[in-house]
């Protein structure tokens, strides 16, 4: 996938003009909050949960090489093949392999982010091989060729006009005036079109939301079924997982499981959570033949040991997006690569390069909210400023900002003309703005005027009403 | 080969080698024992709550239940749920010894095969294995009596579910599976596929609003056989043994 992320400033800058996905957030972002709120207030342990669910990921990575290993032998003896790939190019290629090796035509999808962040669809394409997306939004931005902006609800950014006019131009052979002013019309159309591709595929390709070690399962989590649909119908079943999927026992995901559905949607449960070990037994009426699991790291090992190995414990809730203010302002697709919020501004500058995703960790205000609600407990602002000292370290923030944290940290160090200057600079813009609330413009401000009033300083410096309050005591 | 290259770096990351011997066999001993993690109290209650609570669960998920007395009671109210929607008298039902076992001919109207789903299966009948209160959930390990495509094609999804294979959590339908199934394949516990499912397929793709039916079934009955005080445990062993309709050979008890 195209990575736009150096160009976040514009992107964030048309999302913030373009008037259907305004609405579309406007509308989600409140919803998302009230039904985590109420499935976290009727679950008394949820925080416990969380720290049980924090300590199995730290165990689970701590020995991940036994696990893996475990896993894999698992899925063999379950009749599975694993296929252990380095980089995105080995993961394409051993795709590319299975399905020509199935003669594949046509394949079909269950919704996966690894799958966005390989690029599988192109490859496929590329070959001759035609995948089809069957998640609903995922179908939709299929047929309009364009990225998910959320990594659960990939269309959110959508409004039904958007699928309506979508529909007529893709479905052509269906009569020009049918009814499609409907939410359920527009289901049940994908819906018919969709049923023909899942039973004509030739392999089905998933992702996996856990590995689980002590049995080799894979595990899917889906509200629409067609996860399952996907890996039934067709012969072969590809599932992709990165490494970090990994959990020792059903016991462990469990708990995993609880946070999970209510840390995304507010459901206690998914609808679907399925458990695919190998491949149909002896007198099974159904199921594939063929089973893989394409294992890939992706630049995740270098990630343990360093300062952003508590990243590798996400389990891909989106709680930390839906609760984000910036992302709750700009959308999915300004952050200009695969995982959009918090969590893709600290995991794209690892997988693609802060050279290219140093704008990310900076898009933050720090408020906590993503940490505050991560079900994992990852400590994103953190790790975001992890990134912002990189940034820096290596050269790359702008050369204005650099001189103005250097002239900042000459000051800091100084804590007498420190205080003097910002007597002198707030009483000066005190002066400049007598009789009105804020300033519009300013000079050498125009990076904060530009977006925002500033307002006037009111009263003493901090320190000033500090020494003040300390007196009266 | 990608596979050392990836277990090296992550043991690199690690600052150690390979797991020595002795932590190797405390990590095969905590798989061995799978110890239980916090279970949420919600679901540790007295029988007849615990049964409350999962039928409450179960329509919250928009799944709907009656309950019978026994498993003769089950055509009829097959043939209820049927006649109520406007479905035709006919149903792709589950190969499983409990569902072909039943009387089918006290509803001579009804008509069904026993076998996977069909695309064109308007309804089906499957039997639960086990299901979980604590989310209103049913668990489906595929094995030949129990197709796994018949708990995704059809429009509407019927399951026989007894009273006393109701479980608090979902710890504790994992225990039901490990002890009474075998898999022929593996040795172990695990079929080729365990479904949990708990209501209605559904979708919020479009505009966040829910709308039942995605992919999958867009109604899902229980048929709950009231059965407290005489558990019928599944036996362990080949599941195949207990089955009656082999592939091939369509079953077709109630024509």
């Amino acid at each position: 996938m195209l990575v736009t992320s150096p160009q976040f400033k514009r992107n964030a800058a048309r999302a913030l003009a373009d008037a259907g996905l305004q609405k579309a957030l406007g509308t989600t972002t409140p919803q998302m909050h009230a039904k985590r709120a109420a499935a976290r207030a009727a679950l008394p342990e949820f925080e416990r949960l969380r720290d049980v669910a924090r300590d199995i990921k730290n165990h689970t990575l701590a020995n991940l090489d036994f696990y893996l290993e475990t896993f894999a032998a698992n899925v063999e003896k379950a009749g599975g093949r694993v296929h252990w790939c380095s980089t995105a190019d080995e993961a394409r290629e051993a795709v590319l392999r299975i399905c020509r090796e199935a003669g594949a035509r046509t394949v079909t999808k269950g919704k996966s982010m690894i799958s966005e962040e390989l690029g599988i669809n192109e490859h496929l394409e590329r070959h001759g091989i035609t995948p089809v997306e069957t998640d609903l939004g995922e179908y939709i931005l299929q047929l309009r060729d364009e990225p998910p902006s959320h990594i659960i609800g990939p269309a959110f950014h959508l409004n039904r006009e958007d699928w309506e006019e979508s529909f007529r131009r893709s479905h052509t052979d269906l009569p020009a005036d049918r009814p499609l002013g409907e939410r359920r019309q527009l289901m049940d159309e994908a819906r018919t079109r969709l049923r023909a591709r899942f039973l004509a595929a030739d392999v089905g390709i998933t992702g996996a939301n856990f590995l689980i070690a002590e049995t080799g399962s894979t595990v899917i989590v889906t509200n629409e079924g067609n996860g399952d649909l996907t890996q039934t119908l067709p012969r072969v079943h590809v599932a992709l997982a990165s490494i970090e999927k990994a959990v020792p026992t059903l016991e462990d995901a469990c708990t995993l499981l609880r946070l999970l559905a209510r840390s995304a949607t507010g459901q206690d449960m998914s609808v679907y959570t399925t458990f695919s070990t190998g491949v149909r037994r002896e007198g099974d009426l159904d199921g594939p033949e063929e089973y893989h699991v394409v294992l890939i790291d992706g630049g995740r090992s270098n990630m343990i040991g360093s300062e952003f190995q508590d990243m590798l414990r996400c389990i891909r809730c989106a709680a930390c997006m839906n609760h984000c203010p910036v992302y709750g302002a700009v959308g999915g697709h300004s952050y200009g690569w695969v995982y959009p919020g918090p969590m893709g501004s600290v995991l794209t500058p690892t997988l693609v390069g802060v050279d290219k995703a140093g704008h990310l960790p900076n898009a933050s205000t720090f408020c906590g909210r993503c940490e505050s609600v991560c079900p994992v407990r990852i400590p994103l602002p953190g790790l975001m400023r992890h990134w912002r000292e990189r940034e820096f370290e290596r050269h790359l923030t702008p050369a204005t900002v650099r001189r103005g944290l250097g002239l900042w940290a000459w000051f800091a160090r100084r804590p007498a003309m420190y205080r003097a200057a910002t007597r002198l600079a707030a009483g000066t813009l005190r002066l400049l703005g007598r009789g009105r609330g804020a300033f519009r413009a300013l000079p050498l401000a125009g990076g904060w005027t530009g977006g925002r009033d500033l307002p006037v300083p009111e009263g003493g410096t901090f320190m000033a009403e500090y020494r003040k309050r300390q007196r009266g005591r | 080969m990608s596979r050392e290259a990836i277990l090296d770096s992550i043991r690199r990351g690690l600052r150690r080698g390979p797991l020595p011997e002795d932590q190797a066999a405390m990590l095969r001993g905590r798989l061995a024992r799978h110890p239980r993690q916090l279970i949420p109290a919600r679901s540790r209650l007295p029988r007849p709550e615990q049964l409350a609570l999962f039928l409450r669960n179960l329509e919250k998920e928009f799944g709907s239940f009656e309950r019978v007395p026994d498993l003769a009671a089950v055509p009829e109210a097959v043939a209820d749920y049927l006649a109520a929607h406007n479905l035709p008298p006919q149903f792709g039902m589950a190969p499983h010894p409990v569902l072909l076992g039943i009387d089918w001919s006290a509803r001579p109207l009804l008509r069904f095969e026993a076998r996977r789903a069909m695309p064109t299966d308007e309804v089906t009948v499957q039997h639960a294995f086990a299901a979980i209160a604590e989310t209103g959930t049913l668990m489906f390990p595929a094995d030949p009596t129990r197709p796994t495509t018949l708990n995704l094609l059809p429009e509407h999804a019927i399951v026989v579910l007894h009273a006393s294979r109701v479980v608090g959590a979902l710890e504790e339908a994992w225990d039901l599976l490990r002890a009474e199934r075998r898999d022929p394949m593996t040795g172990g516990f695990m079929p080729r596929n365990v479904m949990l499912v708990t209501g209605p397929s559904r979708s919020a793709d479009i505009e966040s609003t829910l709308e039942l039916g995605a992919h999958g079934p867009r109604r899902l009955h229980v048929v709950l056989v009231d059965d407290e005080g005489d558990a019928p445990a599944e036996a362990p062993g080949d599941p195949r043994a207990e089955a009656v309709a082999q592939p091939g050979e369509p079953a077709v008890p109630g024509d």
